[in-house]
C-alpha cells in the first residue's frame, strides 16, 4: 500500500526576482516498509525532495497524497499535526535543544501532542533504552558526544510512534563508527515496520537502504532497489 | 497543547538567558516602582492630611471674606477681603439669627516678633475670643484663657503655646511674665497644652490674645479674617450655614447670593479640595512614571525581536516537531508577560519598600504623623499594567516567531 504518492511535484524558489527550480515534476510512490537513500550531487534536490515529504515545505504545484489523504491544500496547522504524529526527524546537525536534558529533549514532540505528562515520560524513559542512553538520560544534550546526540534525535522522531522518519544526512556530522551505530538503529526501526527516507551523498550509507533514488537537476534519474544490501550487524563493532 | 506546558517552555526559554532578561525588566522594574511609591505616598499625604482636618470635628464650619475659590489654584477673590466685621460676629452670636451655633469665634492673625529680655521668637498671634478653646478643644496647662472682658477691654493678657514658652523663657514659672512684641508688652496669664499640629495651626507654637488686641496693636485693621462656629451636632450644619448665610447677607445688604462677600465653608468642603489636590498630583506624578514604562516595554519589544531572530533554528525545529503557528505565538508571549510581571512585582516591593523607608524619613525630619499605607490600588495597577504592557509589546515579536516557516527556520545558520 503506498504511503507517499507524489504527481507532476514542482518546488520553484523565487528569490529576488529570479527563478531556482529545486523540484520538476517528480512523480515518486513509497510504499510502507520501504527504506529509501535519495542520493545525488549537491543542488540536485534531494533535501529539497525531503522537505517537500516531510511537510516542512510546500511545493509550489503537484498532488501530495499521505496515507491515503491529500494533502497539498492542507492549513499551516494540520500540516504541523501531520508532522507531529506521522513524521519523525533526523537532522544531520542533531537540532536538539541544548541546556536541556536527554529526556526533555525527547519528550518536546509528546509535548505538542497534548499527551500529558507522566504518560510523556513513561514514553520517553522506552525510547531512551532503546536507543540505550540509560545512564545519560538526565544529562543537558551539550554533555553528549556526536554519536551520542543522533541517539537522542532518533529517539525523540521516534517518540509519537510515526510511521515514517525522515532522516537528512544523519550520519554527515559523525565519524564513521558512530554513523555505522546510527545506520544499525535505522534498519532496526525498518525492521520494526517503519518507513525510512534518508538522504546522503555517500554511496556506503545509501547501499544500508533497499531503494536507491538519484537525484540530478530537480528529477529523478534513477530508481532502483539496492542489490547487495550492507546489513549492519551488532557484532562488528560495540556501541 | 496545555497552558501550563507552554508557561515551562517560556521559563525555561528566559532561564537560558538569565542576565540578559534580568537587563530587559529593569526598564518595568524602574518605572511600576515609581508608580508604586508615587501611589503609596500620595495616599499616606491624603490620609494623613483628611485625619487631621476629620480631627477638627465635623460640626465645625468656617466663614471667609471674599468669593469661593472656584479651584485649587484660584487664590483671588480670598485675598485683601475685609467684608467680614465685628457687628457680624455679634449678630452671629445671637440665638434669635443662629440658633444652632454651640460656639462662635473670630480670628484674626499676623506674624510677630516676641521678646523676653534677650530671648526672641518669630511667631504668629491669632486673636481671637475665649470661645475659640471649645472648637479647637484646647487645654491649659497653667493659668487661665482670657476672658470675654479682656477681649471688650482690649487688654494685653495672651496665652502663648508651649513651644513659645520653652524658647523665650526656658523655665516653668512663666505666669505674670510680660513678653514683648510690636513695641507694646503683654502679660502672659496661660500656658496651652502641648497639642502638635492641628489643621493649618500649630497651637504649640503661637500666641493668643483677644482679637481686639491683636487687631488694635498688632495688625493694625479692623475686620476679621476668619469665623469659625461649631453646629450643636453635625446634622445641624446644612441649617446653621443658611442661618449663617441669611444674617450675613441681612447685614450686608445683599439680596442675590451671586453677590455674596463672603463664603462658608465646612470640614468636608475642605477635605474633599484637599482630596482633589493630592489625587491631581498623583495622577501626575504617576504619569510621568508611566511614561518610563512604555520605555520599558519598547525595550522589552527590542530584546525580544533580538530573541526570536537569534532563536530561528529553535522555532523552526519546534515547528518540524509538531508546534502549530498558535504554539509558537503563544510560547513567546509568555515569555514577555512573564519578563513584564516579574519586573512589575519587583518594582511594587521596591516601591513599597521605598515608601516605608520614606514615611519613616518624613516622620523623622519633619516630625510628622506620616501614616505608612500599603498602596493596594498601586499593587494592582502596577500588576494589571505590567501585565498589558507585556501582551501589548510582546504580541509583534511574537507574531514575528510564530510566522516564520519550518524550514526557512532549519536552514538559518
Amino acid at each position: 500500500m503506498p504511503l507517499i504518492s507524489v504527481k507532476n511535484l514542482s518546488k520553484i524558489y523565487e528569490t529576488d526576482g529570479s527563478e531556482t527550480v529545486g523540484l520538476k515534476n517528480v512523480d515518486l510512490v513509497i510504499n510502507e516498509g520501504e527504506f529509501v537513500a535519495i542520493v545525488g550531487p549537491s543542488g540536485s534536490g534531494k533535501s529539497t525532495l525531503l522537505q517537500v515529504l516531510g511537510c516542512l515545505d510546500r511545493p509550489t504545484s503537484g498532488e501530495y497524497i499521505l496515507d491515503g489523504k491529500n494533502i497539498q491544500d492542507y492549513s499551516d496547522k494540520e500540516l504541523a499535526e501531520v508532522r507531529n504524529k506521522k513524521m519523525g526527524f533526523v537532522f544531520q546537525q542533531f537540532n536538539l535543544l541544548p541546556r536541556q536534558s536527554v529526556l526533555e529533549n525527547i519528550k518536546l514532540p509528546l509535548v505538542y501532542a497534548g499527551i500529558d505528562e507522566p504518560e510523556r515520560t513513561r514514553i520517553a524513559q522506552e525510547m531512551v533504552d532503546l536507543v540505550e542512553l540509560q545512564e545519560r538520560a538526565d544529562f543537558f544534550t551539550t554533555k553528549l558526544s556526536g554519536g551520542q546526540k543522533q541517539r537522542v534525535a532518533i529517539a525523540r522522531a521516534l517518540a509519537n510512534n510515526p510511521k515514517i522518519i525522515f532522516a537528512d544526512e544523519p550520519t554527515g556530522s559523525l565519524d564513521s563508527k558512530s554513523g555505522e551505530i546510527i545506520l544499525d538503529f535505522l534498519q532496526d526501526l525498518n525492521d520494526k515496520g517503519h518507513t525510512i527516507v534518508l538522504v546522503t551523498h555517500e554511496s556506503y550509507v545509501a547501499d544500508s537502504a533497499k531503494r536507491i533514488i538519484h537525484i540530478r537537476d530537480g528529477n529523478i534519474e534513477k530508481d532502483e532497489p539496492v542489490i547487495t544490501r550492507r546489513i549492519i550487524s551488532k557484532e562488528g563493532f560495540k556501541r | 497543547m496545555q497552558f501550563r506546558d507552554t508557561f515551562k517552555i517560556s521559563v525555561k526559554g528566559l532561564s537560558t538567558h538569565r542576565g540578559r532578561s534580568l537587563l530587559t525588566i529593569l526598564g518595568i522594574v524602574i518605572g511600576i516602582t515609581s508608580i508604586t511609591l508615587v501611589n503609596a505616598i500620595g495616599d499616606s499625604a491624603k490620609s494623613m492630611i483628611l485625619s487631621e482636618v476629620e480631627g477638627l470635628g465635623s460640626n465645625n464650619v468656617f466663614i471667609l471674606p471674599g468669593k469661593e475659590p472656584a479651584g485649587p489654584s484660584d487664590f483671588g477673590g480670598s485675598i485683601l477681603n475685609n467684608s467680614l466685621t465685628a457687628r457680624d460676629l455679634e449678630s452671629l452670636g445671637r440665638k434669635s439669627n443662629v440658633p444652632d451655633a454651640l460656639s462662635v469665634a473670630p480670628i484674626v492673625f499676623g506674624p510677630v516678633v516676641a521678646s523676653w529680655e534677650s530671648e526672641v521668637y518669630s511667631t504668629m498671634v491669632i486673636g481671637t475670643t475665649p470661645e475659640l478653646v471649645d472648637i479647637y478643644g484646647l487645654g491649659l496647662d497653667q493659668g487661665e484663657m482670657f476672658t470675654a472682658d479682656d477681649v471688650t477691654q482690649a487688654s494685653d493678657n495672651v496665652v502663648i503655646g508651649k513651644k513659645v514658652a520653652d524658647k523665650l523663657f526656658g523655665q516653668s514659672d512663666i505666669i505674670g511674665e510680660k513678653i514683648k512684641f510690636k513695641d507694646n508688652n503683654f502679660r502672659v496669664i496661660g500656658l496651652l497644652q502641648e497639642k502638635g499640629q492641628s489643621p493649618f495651626v500649630n497651637f504649640d507654637e503661637i500666641i493668643l490674645a483677644p482679637y481686639t488686641t491683636a487687631q488694635q496693636h498688632v495688625l493694625g485693621f479692623r475686620y476679621i479674617q476668619r469665623i469659625a462656629i461649631t453646629a450643636t451636632s453635625p446634622e445641624v450644619v446644612p441649617g446653621l450655614i443658611q442661618d449663617i448665610e441669611s444674617t450675613l447677607r441681612d447685614n450686608h445688604n445683599i439680596t442675590d447670593p451671586k453677590d455674596d462677600d463672603f463664603y462658608v465653608t465646612t470640614m468636608k468642603d475642605l477635605a474633599n479640595s484637599i482630596s482633589t489636590v493630592t489625587d491631581i498630583l498623583t495622577i501626575l506624578l504617576g504619569s510621568v512614571a508611566g511614561i518610563s514604562l512604555v520605555v520599558g516595554g519598547v525595550g522589552i519589544m527590542n530584546i525580544m525581536l533580538v530573541s526570536v531572530t537569534e532563536r530561528t533554528r529553535e522555532i523552526g525545529l519546534r515547528k518540524a516537531l509538531g508546534a502549530t503557528n498558535s504554539d509558537i505565538l503563544k510560547q513567546f508571549l509568555t515569555e514577555a508577560i512573564i519578563l513584564t510581571v516579574l519586573g512589575g512585582i519587583i518594582g511594587i516591593i521596591f516601591g513599597v519598600g521605598l515608601s516605608f523607608l520614606a514615611t519613616i524619613a518624613v516622620n523623622r525630619i519633619w516630625g510628622l504623623n506620616f501614616p505608612f499605607t500599603l498602596p493596594i490600588s498601586g499593587i494592582i495597577l502596577g500588576v494589571s499594567v505590567s501585565t498589558i504592557i507585556g501582551f501589548v509589546f510582546g504580541i509583534y515579536p511574537a507574531r514575528q516567531a510564530s510566522k516564520k516557516s519550518p524550514m526557512d527556520a532549519l536552514r538559518y545558520e
